[in-house]
């Protein structure tokens, strides 16, 4: 067997002209092990960081307020006052920004990507500004300037989230953009007799389904996340109800909410990347190459 | 592994050709990119049916050309004509042109048998016609068996293949090639040229083809239009091309050769102690210093210690050697057989001699002493 770190070329030249090398097999193992260990170890500590409070948080939702093991939170939280409108008002506000989002920014990149490949820098600047600028400076900037229909409305809110969400969104466009030959594939189309519309549709769109999708995600864990904006513009979304909400048992109640938010995101991102797979697996085996 | 040329002539041709292909008038385009004048007037008629290679080096427009063709650019001033029809208005979507380019640009997320059929479905073809004419067309290519697997379960040679079959598939009225071999290894692209050229002869489908390459210009095209700064040098045949270039730029693009500086003295240059005609129309004044161009077949040589040039290298191509021959400051490319070429040796002592009966000549070019294209 050619050892670890040898060219195999060398080692079978080696071999042929009889040259006798001590292997440095023992040495490359041990130093293997060693990385190995030190990866674990990395691992460990990360995933502790991560994984620590999440599982404190699933405990305590999964008590009761004597401690012992139940699953009355859980079961209280569809009945708790004001909660089933926090949900759909969050999930309204969820899809509203992801549908604007998703319009305002596929044919922005793609544009750019196209016709405007000098202006990536300064795109990357200024999407990355709601990132730079704090959420409580956006909301307390445009509460005064907005025609008070705006404010009246919990609409505004995905206005503002279709601000926050763009770093992600066209960061995960631009790579998916990037990861393709888009002019010479819209050239492609057009050449042969494709409109820009099917071109956007049949073409470009199901070569970027894995970077919407990430957009997609990303996008919807900041909606339901958000709290400075929704609070300041005096709408309960999902995190103002779990602030506001407050009992006997409420402690639990709004752990118990949280972790279901947090669950129903890595469901969402586990069907999402479940169908992804699924698809190009089916691919692969039409094709025989499975 | 099936023999792509024996596919492309063995199958009948169920593929309906068109009548005639395309008679492609492209009239005064220019095109300007900031302070660089990419197109400067460039005027070209291409018969119908007839396969046209623009050949230059890199910058020089051609590529510029065809994207001005397919639509994908717009023109400054000029006019791109198809059988008497002015398309410079039209976009690339209704010009009906069927192109290749240089890098793979099959649609990763459709198979080879529905990339195929995509432009027909852009011609709102039923699904059963579309497909059955993209099978046939895709047979036509040879990659029959070949039709379920997307891009990137293909070589590089089947995607340009594939390519090919998309661009044919919707009966173009002028087929564009832009540099489709250059990304394939050696062996891949001489099938493929072949391929194509038959094809194209088969179908007779007007076709323009950007290459740099001599090589693919020469052996496919039945006309070469060599480019330089936007412009037409020379416009020829092969043939014509190789044995009379019009202009030193096209003598030393187009084929091997060597520059030899000398002096122009009533109607004929002195060229290794040699008097020798001037090829063309257009004569330096009496006196001038110029260069004259030899081709390595132009020149032959005898071995003799007392000779005015020595052998500093040799490279063999199989019947003949290549001998790199330095008569006082200038090396001269010379082919000789190769039984003749094996029994020199480097530093041999030469005579050189001008066989040809005439030669062409340029404008000095300051380091031409040691210059050889």
């Amino acid at each position: 067997m050619a050892s670890i770190g040898v060219p195999i070329g060398d080692f079978i030249a080696n071999e042929e002209a009889g040259i006798d090398r001590p292997m440095p097999l023992a040495g490359a193992r041990k130093k293997r092990r060693r990385f190995s260990l030190w990866r674990f170890i990395v691992l460990f500590v990360a995933g502790a960081y991560f994984l620590i409070p999440i599982f404190a948080g699933l405990k305590f939702s999964l008590q009761d307020i004597s401690g012992r093991f139940s699953f009355q939170a859980i079961q209280n939280l569809p009945s708790a006052p004001g909660f089933s409108g926090a949900f759909w008002l969050s999930m309204r506000l969820a899809i509203v920004t992801l549908v604007v989002s998703i319009l305002l920014m596929v044919p922005t990149t793609i544009y750019v990507h196209l016709r405007l490949p000098r202006m990536r820098r300064l795109m990357e600047f200024i999407t990355i500004l709601p990132i730079v600028i704090p959420p409580i400076v956006i909301i307390a900037g445009i509460l005064p300037a907005a025609p008070l229909w705006a404010k009246s409305s919990p609409y505004l809110l995905s206005f503002l989230y279709v601000i926050l969400s763009m770093p992600f969104i066209y960061r995960s466009l631009d790579a998916g953009l990037s990861a393709i030959d888009l002019k010479t594939l819209v050239e492609a189309a057009r050449s042969l007799g494709a409109s820009w519309l099917r071109t956007l549709t049949q073409v470009i769109l199901p070569n970027l389904r894995p970077a919407l999708l990430s957009a997609m995600v990303l996008t919807l864990a900041l909606v339901l996340g958000e709290f400075t904006m929704a609070s300041l513009d005096l709408w309960t979304t999902i995190p103002v109800w779990i602030v506001q909400f407050n009992t006997a048992s409420s402690g639990h109640v709004q752990t118990a909410a949280s972790m279901l938010g947090l669950i129903g995101t890595w469901v969402f991102l586990t069907i999402i990347v479940s169908i992804d797979r699924s698809e190009s697996r089916k691919s692969r085996r039409k094709t025989g190459t499975l | 592994m099936t023999n792509v040329n024996e596919v492309a002539t063995s199958l009948p041709l169920t593929h309906t050709p068109p009548a005639s292909g395309s008679r492609v008038e492209l009239d005064q385009l220019v095109r300007v990119y900031g302070s660089v004048r990419a197109l400067d007037g460039f005027s070209l008629t291409i018969e119908p049916g007839e396969f046209v290679a623009l050949l230059g080096p890199s910058g020089c427009g051609k590529t510029t050309v065809l994207r001005q063709i397919a639509g994908f650019e717009q023109l400054d001033s000029g006019r791109v004509l198809v059988n008497g029809q002015d398309l410079s208005n039209v976009s690339a979507q209704k010009r009906d042109m069927g192109m290749v380019f240089q890098s793979y640009s099959l649609f990763p997320n459709m198979n080879a048998l529905n990339n195929v059929a995509f432009g027909l479905r852009m011609r709102h073809q039923r699904s059963s016609q579309r497909l059955a004419k993209a099978a046939e067309v895709l047979e036509m290519v040879g990659l029959s068996d070949q039709a379920k697997k997307y891009p990137h379960q293909m070589s590089g040679g089947q995607q340009q293949r594939v390519a090919l079959a998309r661009a044919l598939a919707i009966e173009p009225q002028v087929l564009l090639l832009d540099e489709p071999l250059s990304a394939l290894d050696a062996k891949v692209r001489a099938e493929l040229r072949d391929q194509i050229r038959m094809l194209q002869k088969r179908l007779s489908i007007t076709t323009i083809f950007v290459t740099h390459d001599q090589e693919e210009a020469l052996s496919m095209a039945d006309r070469v239009c060599v480019m330089s700064k936007g412009r037409i040098e020379q416009m020829a045949t092969p043939a014509v091309l190789y044995r009379h270039p019009n202009t030193a730029f096209v003598a030393q693009f187009v084929g091997v050769s060597s520059r030899v500086p000398t002096l122009y003295r009533g109607g004929s240059v002195d060229i290794f102690g040699q008097a020798c005609t001037v090829r063309g129309d257009e004569r330096p004044t009496e006196g001038a210093e110029v260069d004259a161009i030899l081709r390595p077949e132009d020149l032959t040589i005898e071995p003799d210690p007392q000779g005015i040039g020595f052998v500093t290298h040799k490279s063999f191509l199989g019947a003949t050697t290549r001998l790199v021959v330095q008569v006082r400051e200038t090396p001269v490319r010379i082919d000789v057989r190769s039984d003749q070429g094996e029994e020199l040796e480097l530093g041999a002592h030469v005579n050189v001699k001008v066989i040809s009966r005439d030669v062409l000549v340029a404008a000095r070019v300051e380091n031409s002493a040691t210059q050889t294209a």
